[in-house]
């Protein structure tokens, strides 16, 4: 039984249905980080306390988590060129690759947080500590949806050789949480 | 975020079968249109909670202290609660489940001639998500020291302090009530923006799609672009509220017009997201009834498009007496003022298709005539509002409640009436019974004036909006704006009477309706070529290709004075557009 929906494999745009969505999905995230970072910058022009807030990040562990996130990111191109080629076996090790180094962006981000914490920093230290929470909570929610969802698709998809668009899709979106992280990096860690 | 696994898994294989179980056909269906009356008549059930509320409160401002009945006494917490709700209730659960999700729903995969949304279970997810915001918002009601009492808007320190709210669990409940109820519109408007531009029918080029989809799918856009801001203020917001962190609270360093700024940069482009489905509706019901083509299809699309980007400048004159920079009022004073012209560009456009149209005074026709009536008022004393002077005097008065209302009420009641009048054949096969609805309709407008009239004078005279009880204030408290507060709950009472008729027209129609074939009104867009009601697929086999714009009315030389859309041409002589 079971017919196939005609409306999905149309493209008027030339672009495919599943690509454009992700597209979306990025604008609207995009608004919701922004209005994030917005605040942020906001209350950072205007409260000389929270630069002093901002000298207790840990700039090391904030660098060799960018360096975790670009790497994937460079994995993730690899999956989807091979992909492209239908390699269901190169394609699925790159996508483990690229979760495991979002894996250690998680960890080193639970030491992070863990020091922090331990030394009085706080969701309630400071409006800075708060919002430092909210903001690389947020971005890091979406690091580990972001990998349960390559997981998936790794071991559902491309494992049994069909629906080789999610690995570009997927790739799309994780981009963006590099990027949002490339907006919090210098804002929370470098700028003291 | 999770969106984007559902995104990406959904885009292949959906095998909706022919499996015909109730729930599986009614409740979990992926059919758009389905999916569409979910929407509509979870609407209409909370917009008859939301319109009990305002009779609860209107009843407790015409006669402060008596007992309403089928309430009680209002007390104070009471009335903050009901406000806040009946306004929370009445745009995030009634205009935008029913202008843009039911109506899109429905119409966009018709008027583009397909046969679904191009992502049905996606569809379905976020129909299943709005219901739950739903629940929780009337689980909320009954928690202990009831629903949110801090106003719709939730400005803080009044939303974030248990203390002046008066509702410790209303209030978290309310603002994840209205979080869920944005990701819902979030998956539904990136159904709708991807469907149009991916699934239309063979050719179908940009200026052939039927105005009220473009309408629905800027709106979406609008409400993504906006909604952001919000989403991210309402996460500090609970936190403030619930962990006890400092975002909006100044003893701590935060900013409590901070959230303002968030809010209304989502606020007022959300006037324009219910707007302009609203306005799609009008505009195709006017060139139906008045058998004539639009008249400038293209200066109205741009004039949307204008107006989008426009109202994502305008969000500080909600804010003129909050403390912010005096210099920035003028700015916003200009672009609110701006922002009247392509609303009344789009208004004179409809107005430009009636004249000399032959024009059917059908039900839905009175209705979207009467939108452009009522539109105008809103939008007219909208300009005592937007600018700062004026507005310092007016703000939080009765002078800003009728303005709003007489805005949404014609955008929500009166564009939702004329487009269920004009759709219902299509939905469901039946016309609605025209007598009645002409009742139903001098039933709605004349009471909607007498209950916004009287309110412009109170806030003139300088009444505020959120007191309970002028009883309680002798200095201000005059017999005659009490007649006049007693005039407008009448008036209330009256319209809501005159909805009986139109519930009882609705549940007769769909069973002894007069029946109608697949074109009733003689309409040329491609939801007409369906049969009445459309089955799964819509089309059937064949989907429709088109080969002309929407509104080809009265054309010369032509017998018949319509050309539907997806009629092939006679010959190469005549080509039209």
């Amino acid at each position: 039984m079971g017919h196939k929906i005609i409306a999905t494999g149309r493209s008027a745009t030339g672009i495919p249905t599943g690509r454009l969505a992700v597209w979306w999905v990025i604008a609207s995230e995009i608004v919701i980080f922004g209005g994030l970072i917005a605040t942020y910058l906001l209350n950072r022009f205007l409260h000389g306390s929270w630069a002093e807030s901002a000298a207790y990040t840990n700039t090391f562990i904030g660098g060799a988590n960018t360096f975790w996130l670009l790497t994937s990111s460079y994995f993730v191109v690899l999956a989807h060129s091979a992909a492209e080629k239908r390699d269901a076996k190169t394609a699925r090790k790159y996508l483990w690759y690229t979760i495991g180094l979002g894996g250690m962006f998680m960890g080193f981000k639970s030491y992070e947080y863990a020091t922090e914490i331990s030394h009085g920093f706080t969701l309630f230290t400071s409006n800075f500590w708060s919002f430092y929470y909210t903001a690389t909570g947020l971005h890091g929610f979406h690091v580990l949806c972001g990998m349960v969802i390559m997981a998936i698709i790794a071991e559902n998809d491309i494992k049994k050789e069909r629906n080789w668009h999610r690995v570009e899709n997927i790739g799309l979106y994780w981009h963006f949480v590099d990027i949002v992280w490339i907006f919090l990096f210098p804002l929370l860690y470098i700028a003291k | 975020m999770a969106d984007t696994a559902t995104a990406t898994a959904v885009d292949h294989h959906d095998d909706h079968g022919h499996s015909e179980s109730f729930w599986s056909k009614y409740i979990f269906s992926t059919d758009h249109k389905i999916i569409g009356f979910q929407y509509l008549f979870t609407g209409m059930a909370m917009g008859l909670i939301g319109g009990f509320f305002s009779y609860v409160f209107r009843m407790h401002l015409a006669f402060p202290g008596s007992e309403v009945p089928f309430f009680g006494i209002v007390s104070p917490a009471a009335y903050n609660s009901l406000v806040t709700n009946h306004g929370t209730i009445m745009i995030f659960w009634v205009a935008m489940p029913v202008l843009i999700a039911a109506l899109g729903n429905f119409l966009i995969p018709l008027m583009i001639g397909c046969d679904d949304m191009v992502f049905p279970r996606i569809n379905r997810l976020s129909y299943q998500i709005f219901l739950i915001s739903a629940i929780v918002l009337i689980a909320s009601f009954f928690v202990p020291q009831g629903g949110f009492g801090g106003a719709w808007t939730a400005y803080p320190p009044l939303s974030s302090e248990a203390e002046y709210n008066g509702t410790p669990f209303g209030a978290p409940m309310w603002l994840i009530a209205v979080t869920l109820e944005i990701v819902a519109f979030l998956l539904g408007g990136i159904n709708f923006i991807t469907t149009v531009m991916n699934a239309r029918a063979k050719g179908m080029k940009l200026y052939d799609i039927p105005m009220v989809v473009w309408m629905i799918v800027i709106a979406s856009i609008l409400f993504m672009a906006s909604v952001g801001p919000l989403v991210a203020g309402a996460v500090m917001l609970l936190f403030d509220q619930t962990l006890g962190t400092g975002f909006f609270d100044p003893a701590a360093g935060g900013d409590p017009v901070l959230w303002q700024h968030l809010f209304w940069f989502f606020g007022h482009p959300e006037v324009y997201v219910v707007l302009l489905p609203a306005m799609g509706v009008v505009i195709e019901i006017i060139c139906t009834f008045a058998r004539k083509k639009l008249f400038g299809y293209k200066m109205i699309l741009y004039s949307s498009v204008g107006l989008g980007i426009l109202s994502f400048f305008v969000w500080a004159h909600h804010q003129f007496i909050s403390g912010v920079d005096p210099r920035a009022t003028y700015l916003f004073t200009t672009t609110t003022l701006l922002i009247s012209i392509p609303v009344a560009l789009m208004l004179f456009a409809m107005i430009g298709t009636l004249w000399g149209g032959s024009i059917r005074f059908t039900t839905a026709m009175l209705f979207a005539l009467s939108f452009i009536a009522e539109f105008l008022i809103g939008g007219v004393t909208g300009i005592w509002l937007g600018s700062s002077g004026t507005d310092i005097y007016l703000h939080d008065t009765y002078f800003v409640l009728a303005h709003f209302h007489y805005t949404f009420v014609p955008i929500a009641i009166i564009g939702t009436f004329s487009a269920l009048y004009y759709w219902f054949p299509k939905m469901f096969g039946r016309k609605l019974n025209e007598f009645w609805g002409k009742i139903h309709f001098w039933g709605t407008i004349i009471p909607f004036n007498g209950i916004f009239l009287p309110l412009f004078i109170l806030g003139a005279a300088g009444q505020h909006r959120r007191i309970a009880g002028y009883t309680a204030y002798p200095d201000l408290y005059t017999e005659n704006f009490q007649d006049l507060r007693v005039f407008a709950t009448g008036s209330l009472i009256v319209l809501i009477l005159f909805q009986i008729p139109f519930f009882v027209n609705f549940i007769v129609s769909l069973k002894r309706g007069q029946k109608a074939g697949p074109n009733p009104w003689n309409a040329n867009t491609l939801e007409w070529v369906a049969p009445s009601p459309p089955p799964h697929g819509n089309f059937g086999d064949d989907l429709p290709q088109v080969y002309r714009g929407p509104y080809e009315f009265s054309v010369e030389g032509r017998e018949e004075d319509y050309w539907p859309q997806n009629e092939p041409d006679p010959g190469p002589s005549e080509t039209s557009k």
